[in-house]
């Protein structure tokens, strides 16, 4: 398969980006869409040019490290799915791709297609994780928990921390990353010990990061690689007006 | 700060007060939207100006006026307030943006929509409030404002019928994302009650819009007299 490419460079934060075309030939087409980049730079690099910097780590889809807004969508054009799932067969033969960075003013560019997005895991820092101490790893039947309950934690937990929900919203809102966060442990035995101030905190440190606010439109949940519903978000407000409002 | 003041300038708290004066709103226009709906009743009047008389002279609805134009006041600023900073967050727009595959174009034109009603409203007021508070109706019979007489004459004229079905479409397509928006964010959008909030919001969002604008057209082609 070939491609024409429109990629977006930019030699660091401080610089003016532009897109950049490139054409590549002879893709596979079973070739995931950050295989058909390692070729693209593997030829730039031999070409005496600079390779293209992208986010990647793990190539199968659980990680979070990869992002890229491809033809306009957060991952690319398949539901439910990270770019490094996302192959070429998707795309048509002689399909021009525009390649960008995930665009947030919480998530500066690093360089090209890489962004920076440890605004996230200060978010976490702030109380996105089970701070008492809780001792030895026990039976995990020991402690009850409903299955419904188990299960909507689970699927809450299962937010990869990509940033998709951000690049793809028209406000850059982090609502659907921090209302997977507090709901995953809003629902379970271990988290309602700080249920509160978790909540509090993590969006006090999501509003100081820069993220724009949620307006409902649920863009954010037709991308996220994972399916995380937008019933997070209703919870995530549920759970930050009853910790401003309650009198403990 | 305080844990009030804490909750209000924070991002969640300041979509609470558009929630919230949103539902404020949404309920008045039942009230403005069944009292008006008088005038199908086609007796030249009578009926719809006696209840206009009582909201114009009834010591407590003059009070939740204020109240509303209060909650109108904080409804546009905090809108407007957050547009700004919601434009903020993404500086570097991007160059291929593909929304309309991932949300629908009504629920990301919030104040545009807003801005057309706020525009609709300035001559909405003017054409009524205006009048029947300070420039003076014309009377009825029992000494009353005879608003139904303002109101054929101000819907005799073409374009301004035009304007308000301007006006009343902007404002079904505001209801169709804010009615349930404003749910999702006092928290209420869970999976039991989803359906029934998106079900409400629609019949809704078509409903009062639809009664309203049949009242110019109605009364511009003499449906009613």
């Amino acid at each position: 398969m070939n491609f024409k490419l429109r990629i977006w460079r930019q030699a660091d934060s401080k610089s003016n980006g532009k897109l950049v075309e490139y054409s590549i030939s002879d893709v596979n087409p079973d070739m995931s869409f950050l295989e058909m980049m390692d070729v693209l730079n593997d030829r730039l690099v031999k070409e005496g040019q600079e390779p293209v910097a992208f986010d990647h780590d793990c190539r199968e889809g659980i990680c979070g490290m990869c992002s890229m807004y491809i033809n306009g969508r957060a991952h690319g054009p398949m539901k439910l799915s990270t770019t490094c799932q996302l192959y070429m067969r998707n795309f048509e033969d002689g399909e021009t791709i525009t390649i960008e960075p995930f665009r947030s003013a919480a998530f500066p560019v690093i360089k090209d297609l890489s962004v920076d997005r440890t605004a996230f895991d200060r978010i976490i820092a702030a109380g996105g994780y089970v701070g008492v101490s809780t001792g030895q790893a026990q039976d995990a039947n020991a402690i009850p928990i409903e299955k419904h309950h188990a299960d909507m934690a689970m699927d809450a937990a299962a937010c990869i921390g990509c940033g998709a929900c951000v690049a793809a919203c028209k406000n850059s809102s982090a609502m659907l990353f921090v209302s997977a966060k507090v709901s995953h442990l809003a629902l379970l035995p271990q988290g309602q010990a700080e249920r509160k101030t978790r909540v509090l905190n993590m969006v006090e440190q999501m509003d100081e990061e820069g993220f724009g606010s949620c307006t409902n439109t649920y863009a954010c949940e037709a991308e996220c690689p994972k399916g995380i519903s937008v019933t997070n978000i209703a919870r995530l407000n549920r759970e930050y007006i009853k910790a401003s409002f309650s009198g403990d | 700060m305080n844990w009030f003041g804490k909750f209000l300038t924070s991002s969640i708290g300041r979509k609470f007060v558009m929630g919230l004066t949103g539902i404020a709103l949404v309920l008045f226009l039942i009230v403005h939207c069944g009292i008006n709906a008088l005038i199908f009743v086609n007796d030249g009047g009578v009926l719809f100006n006696e209840a206009a008389h009582f909201m114009g002279t009834n010591i407590i609805i003059r009070t939740m006026e204020i109240g509303l134009f209060v909650g109108i006041l904080l409804h546009i600023v905090q809108a407007y307030m957050l547009a700004v900073a919601n434009s903020k967050a993404r500086p570097g727009k991007y160059q291929v943006n593909s929304a309309n595959a991932n949300s629908r174009w009504y629920s990301r034109s919030m104040t545009l929509l807003g801005t057309l009603i706020l525009l609709f409203l300035i001559i909405h007021l003017k054409h009524f409030w205006v009048v029947s508070r300070f420039t003076g109706l014309e009377e009825t019979s029992y000494g009353a404002g005879n608003l139904y007489i303002e109101m054929q004459e101000v819907f005799a004229i073409g374009w301004v019928v035009i304007v308000y079905l301007i006006g009343v479409i902007s404002l079904a397509w505001h209801l169709l994302h804010g009615f349930q928006s404003a749910f999702q964010t006092f928290g209420w959008n869970t999976l039991k009650y989803r359906g029934l909030i998106k079900c409400a919001g629609k019949v809704y969002a078509i409903l009062i819009p639809l009664l309203f604008a049949l009242m110019p057209v109605a009364m511009y082609f003499e449906w009613i007299k």
